[in-house]
């Protein structure tokens, strides 16, 4: 399990990190943390001809109020978010707090970073399902320049984003803050990728549901909104029965993939579930 | 006793911290990978993707243009040479060569096609990618039922059907008759999952070739060294003086080192014909795809009770899937044989009938993997129990309590013939049960579920034979036969002494225990004490480490020899003393006179009488002060009953480990320390083997969980906590009292897990008889339950 | 044509100047360039944990970092971890409680332990669970290798622990380092 030969250069800025990207032809990958893509690389699954360090980049590692909403660099590490403690913060997006502790183990913790995960785009990954849950914009540069790529048009299946091969992912903003999100996992074991994972938020005023986003990871090849349980939540209502209900659409409505963890019935059920008990949590003392 | 204490307590029965600890808390500790030679070639290996085909042609010039790489070896440059042929002397048996490198039929996926020798690691990786294998796939054979179909494929040419051994033993005619009487038949089939043994070193060996004296020099990561050697030799037809293999330190076996694989046959070749130092190191995905497997059976199985839930008739049809080749040197018998020979267990039965077939398939090839087949029938055994408690309106304890085999009983002879020395099975029950406040698990369990929670207890009582000597295993009839093993102890001229072992310890601590053996034999402290295993040229002939065989055997060997090197002692003592050898002891460092302890001897002083001041005793007493003796046991019975509480999440199907209460019987402990760390890990792969890990094959014969992303081997999340309950019948047949216990822990938890499980639904009437317990299973058969309507 | 970098590391506070192929792991530049084979590789894909050392501070996996990254870059290591020829009290730890038996998982299980004691100067049970499962231990069932880290941590008290009996050498040592290897010779 060694990595097939690539040619390796470190970008000192992201002008810099485009360039060489643009120079070195479609082949060339960016290395932002590299805890998936260099397990991939040592099974030989990929195999880059050239990757562009772009860890030395300076700036590139914040968490920042936005307005109402969250910056978040994309060199910025797992563990950041992990042991976020600005008060600000937590009280609008706890969520990525709690989900941080879901992101692989300690030292993957360390090393990976927020953008390195969303351009991976696994569909099972925190981050990504909180990107779609919380309509993130995802920051991209490229050679002619900067765009903003709403988390909606953002994935597009296993591990493919709209990004262009010489565009580099530098920020992602969360617009709007989500005091009433969850995000809740089954895995077998602890730190694994979940077979499904749900996360949901609420916009409740006056213990009523004005608005809801439900989002399941693990059931298709992209974060997947399921907008048949987010309806059952807009009717208002933030009971017991409306979670159980919202959880039943939601597994009627997906159409989930089988593997050796479990077959699409096991993945429905686990999708009921997990959607119930983020609702529950999310409501917290108001539902 | 022969020896004499160092003093009155002794160094046996104390959990000294282990010598070992040092080398590998600090990183010195010395891997194969670690070592590195000169102009060095690393091998890597073409492997074929499919579970069956044809090979029709494979093409090197690509791989040899790639910068770095030697040479790459394929099957028609070994011509000269044998496989590995592993052989049982029965009629039943059928036996299948293991070709070093396959030239025309493939059989798994993951057999190796061709070797590709380069400068590094990365650049034999890169051969190995540009060697092009034409291969014409067949349709691969990858279940128990695809291969014992009529009209399935062979998975050997040369065969008739799929069954490598077909026995029937015992052949009771009366089984039969036993059942009419019984009041309970409960007939079932129970499976259990293929696992892998996962050592976190996988394998790995590098070869010297010495040309300049015709020598070979092998290291690997074995647990039998000298073992390998008479391979290689058979192999490579070189006299077994002219090979040395050495077991540097080895990071874990459980069974999948105590075979020998083709790879490290092949490295030496590679090192003969190149003159150049060879070495491989396994990846994990080779570990997982292509080293060797195990567990992988089916019982289909009735049994009859009485009223009072005795068993009174067992009939059992077992069938192993080994794989596509036999393990050298062990066979694919290692798995059908134990399991009809031991499966009656620690229940005392009169009429037992059994089949047991080992059945080839397009799949790595089983070796013997931690308690072999023992974690299996023992999960057999334990929910045909639990199944006849529950019809016969019995509790748990009560009907392992009827059925278990008492102090009066032994010696115990089974239906198979298995002789049972004693042990404290109904003390070991009772002491579990009393420890998980058996007595008021009903209500607890009442009330739980009137809070709507599932919570389940769960027992398994287990017998583990273990130190097998040379008769005990001639009963199976392999081609060679284990079972003996030998120390040789030697005093130097400061009065430190070498113990020399054919064992081979990875991980369980010999260098401490044998020490601490030989110590109380000596009369001297454990740091003057030098264990020295794996190296066949400094270590007696003995069969390693594995069957829980090491302390049993190796230790008495060590007891034996160190008793008659304490004998040397006191002669050559008794010149400087002057007093008769009769009437000296040795303690604390000293040789002393018994009654008057002021009339003592330095050891030290001793050990240097006999060698740097030879005239100050009579002509010829000098110059050695060494033993050697043999050990070779009729073997010996551990016994344990585990017990553990579950909660079961009825929405997820996730079973969640409570408490669990392991109480032990394996005689004297040497190290308790040790001891528990042995029950410990055993369980967390039993845990592993009953919740979390399992091998899954798709229709193309590939390995789907090639990964341990795929294969679960659990973590510190998952393995709670043990409690461990000691309990000792000191063993009449070892030199030592101990009785071997590396396996226990695996053969335990799967059936108490089970059993678990099964009383958390049993007003659901969900039965557990396969293995894993997996929550997408679990959560499948709740649903059935409620018809649909599951919480 | 392979793709050297010149860098320099530095390992337990000594800077090494290397050339290095792009390609290799820092867990391979340290064990086979460097000679620090005290951090293991158990399965090259992020789980295992046998190869974890601290990069900068923290607990990182040698097999999913290249060591052209590790340029003017911190490493620690096992082999750092002795001060004085005498174990730290982690590794006492690790030996008192028998946390260890084959001994391959051992320095991954030391350095991610390392790295989160220095973080957690105060943690639970639980806590030390769930960093220790970041690690594979495949002998020990880990209770030991929890119980050994709750002890560096000075919460030692009220552990089911193995050991009931220290046992020093007349010098104070743990008895029996192996002077195979320095021999040249390696058998156990």
């Amino acid at each position: 399990m060694k990595p097939a030969a690539f040619k390796y250069q470190r970008a000192n800025t992201v002008e810099e990190g485009i360039e060489q990207l643009t120079e070195l032809g479609d082949e060339a990958k960016l290395l932002a943390g590299g805890q998936s893509l260099v397990a991939m690389m040592n099974f030989r699954l990929v195999r880059p001809s050239a990757l562009v360090d772009i860890t030395p980049i300076p700036d590139l590692q914040y968490l920042e109020p936005d307005g109402e909403g969250l910056k978040v660099g994309a060199l910025t590490p797992h563990r950041w978010i992990e042991e976020m403690e600005d008060p600000d913060l937590l009280e609008d997006f706890s969520v990525l707090k709690e989900a941080a502790r879901w992101v692989g183990h300690y030292p993957i913790r360390t090393l990976g970073t927020f953008g390195g995960s969303i351009a991976h785009a696994d569909p099972s990954a925190e981050w990504c399902m909180l990107a779609v849950l919380l309509d993130a914009e995802i920051v991209a540069v490229g050679p002619e320049g900067e765009r903003v790529i709403p988390a909606s048009d953002f994935f597009q299946g296993f591990f493919m984003t709209a990004l262009e091969p010489d565009e580099m992912v530098v920020e992602v903003r969360f617009p709007e803050p989500a005091p009433h999100a969850s995000i809740q996992e089954f895995a077998r074991r602890a730190g694994d990728f979940a077979i499904v994972s749900a996360a949901v938020s609420l916009d409740v005023r006056d213990k009523e549901c004005h608005s809801a986003r439900v989002v399941l990871g693990g059931v298709s090849d992209v974060p997947l909104r399921v907008p048949e349980a987010e309806r059952v939540l807009e009717r208002g209502d933030i009971s017991r029965e409306a979670f159980d209900e919202a959880g039943q659409e939601a597994a009627k409505a997906i159409d989930p993939p089988s593997d050796v963890h479990g077959d699409p019935d096991y993945r429905r059920d686990l999708s009921a579930v997990l959607v119930r008990r983020a609702l529950t949590e999310a409501a917290g003392d108001v539902g | 006793m022969s020896g004499n204490g160092s003093s009155s307590d002794g160094w046996v029965g104390r959990s000294i911290p282990r010598v070992e600890d040092a080398r590998h808390l600090t990183g010195r500790g010395l891997f194969v990978d670690d070592i590195e030679r000169s102009r060095m070639l690393y091998a890597a290996f073409v492997r074929s993707p499919f579970g069956a085909a044809r090979v029709k042609e494979v093409s090197v010039e690509d791989a040899l243009e790639i910068p770095g790489v030697e040479r790459v070896i394929i099957r028609s440059d070994l011509e000269s040479i044998p496989g590995l042929k592993p052989v049982l002397h029965r009629p039943e048996f059928v036996g299948v060569e293991v070709p070093l490198l396959s030239g025309n039929s493939i059989r798994h996926a993951g057999e190796p096609v061709a070797m590709v020798l380069a400068d590094s690691p990365h650049a034999a990786e890169d051969g190995a990618d540009a060697v092009q294998v034409d291969y014409e796939r067949q349709e691969p054979v990858v279940s128990l039922d695809a291969a014992l179909t009529e009209d399935a494929r062979t998975v050997h040419d040369e065969m008739e059907d799929n069954v490598l051994l077909d026995v029937r033993v015992p052949d009771d005619p009366e089984v039969d008759e036993a059942f009419e009487e019984a009041s309970a038949v409960i007939e079932a089939t129970f499976t259990t999952g293929r696992v892998a043994a996962v050592p976190m070193e996988g394998r790995a060996c590098l070869a010297e070739w010495y040309g300049r004296e015709d020598k070979l020099v092998l290291y690997t990561s074995t647990q039998v060294p000298h073992i390998v050697r008479t391979a290689l030799a058979d192999v490579l037809d070189l006299p077994q003086q002219r090979i040395r293999v050495v077991a540097p330190d080895v990071g874990g076996g459980f069974g999948q080192k105590c075979v020998v694989s083709r790879e490290e046959l092949l490295v030496p070749i590679a090192s003969q014909r190149l003159g150049r130092s060879v070495k491989w190191v396994e990846d994990r995905q080779e570990n997982l795809t292509a080293s060797f497997h195990g567990h992988e059976q089916r019982y289909e199985v009735s049994a009859g009770f009485d009223e009072e839930g005795k068993i009174l008739a067992l009939k059992a049809d077992i069938a192993c899937d080994v794989g596509a080749y036999s393990c050298y040197p062990f066979t694919c018998g290692v798995e059908p044989l134990m399991a009809q020979a031991e499966m009656p267990g620690p229940y005392r039965l009169k009429r037992y009938s059994s089949r047991a077939r080992a059945v080839t398939t397009n799949k790595v090839p089983m070796a013997p993997y931690r308690g072999v087949s023992r974690p299996q029938f023992t999960f057999v055994m334990e929910r045909l129990m639990q199944k006849a408690a529950k019809q016969l309106d019995m509790d748990a304890v009560e009907i392992r309590r009827r059925n278990l085999i008492t102090g009066e009983e032994f010696p115990y002879e089974s239906p198979t013939g298995v002789v049972y020395d004693p042990g404290s099975y109904i003390e070991s029950l009772e002491k579990c049960a009393e420890a998980l406040d058996f007595g008021a698990w009903t209500k607890r369990q009442y009330e739980a579920r009137s809070e709507g929670r599932l919570i389940g207890l769960g027992f398994s009582s287990f017998a583990e034979r273990t130190g097998y000597g040379t008769r005990a295993f001639a009963l199976r009839k392999m081609a060679i036969t284990p079972g003996l093993d030998n120390a040789h102890l030697k005093m130097d001229p400061s009065g430190n002494v070498a113990v020399a072992v054919g064992t081979c310890g990875h991980g369980q601590g010999h260098q401490t225990t044998l020490a601490q053996i030989a110590a109380d034999e000596l009369g001297i402290t454990p740091d003057k004490i030098l264990v020295r295993q794996g190296d066949t040229d400094a270590t007696p002939y003995g069969w390693g480490t594995f069957a829980s065989r090491s302390l049993v055997i190796g230790g008495g060997a060590t007891k034996k020899a160190a008793a008659l090197l304490a004998d040397r002692i006191r002669e050559i003592a008794s010149h400087l003393l002057e007093a008769s050898p009769e009437d000296l002891e040795l303690e604390d460092g000293q040789v002393r006179v018994k009654g008057s302890p002021y009339h003592f001897v330095e050891v030290a002083e001793v050990a240097r009488a006999a060698f740097l001041e030879a005239q100050r005793l009579p002509e010829g007493e000098a110059g050695t002060l060494e033993a050697n003796a043999g050990f070779d046991p009729p073997g010996t019975f551990s016994n344990a009953t585990h017990g553990v509480e579950v909660e079961i999440d009825p929405e997820t199907g996730e079973v969640r480990l409570g408490r669990y209460v392991v109480a032990e019987d394996c005689g004297v402990m040497i190290n308790p320390m040790i001891v528990e760390g042995q029950v410990r890990g055993g369980v967390a792969q039993g845990i592993a083997a009953a919740l979390y890990e399992r091998l899954v094959y798709d229709d193309e014969g590939q390995l789907v969980t090639s990964t341990l992303m795929d294969y679960l081997v659990p973590t510190a999340m998952e393995i709670p906590s043990v409690e461990i309950l000691h309990l000792e019948t000191p063993c009449e047949y070892s030199e030592t009292g101990a009785k071997g216990m590396g396996e226990g822990g695996t053969m335990g938890a799967p059936a108490a897990i089970a059993s678990a499980v099964a009383d958390a639904l049993s007003h659901l009437d969900i039965e557990i008889d396969h293995l894993p317990i997996t929550p997408d299973r679990l959560r499948a058969a709740i649903k059935e339950a409620y018809e649909g309507d599951a919480p | 044509m392979k793709d050297i970098h010149s860098i320099r590391i530095t390992v337990n506070g000594r800077t090494h100047e290397i050339e290095v192929e792009s390609r290799r792991t820092l867990a391979d530049v340290l064990r086979h360039d460097l000679g620090y084979t005290g951090t293991h590789l158990g399965c090259e894909h992020g789980i295992c944990g046998a190869c974890t050392v601290l990069l900068d501070g923290l607990p990182a996996r040698s097999c999913l970092v290249f060591g052209v990254q590790a340029d003017e870059r911190e490493v620690e290591t096992v082999e750092g971890l002795e001060s004085d020829g005498h174990l730290n009290a982690l590794q006492e730890a690790f030996s008192t409680h028998h946390a260890l038996q084959c001994g391959f998982c051992t320095p991954g299980f030391l350095m991610l332990a390392t790295g989160f004691l220095r973080e957690n100067l105060d943690p639970t049970e639980e806590e030390v669970r769930e960093a220790m499962s970041s690690n594979l231990c495949r002998c020990t069932g880990y209770q030991g290798i929890v119980a050994a880290v709750l002890d560096a941590a000075g919460k030692g008290d009220g552990l089911e622990t193995a050991v009931e009996d220290t046992f020093e050498t007349p010098d104070g040592q743990i008895a029996g380092v192996s002077p195979l290897r320095d021999a040249g010779d390696h058998g156990q």
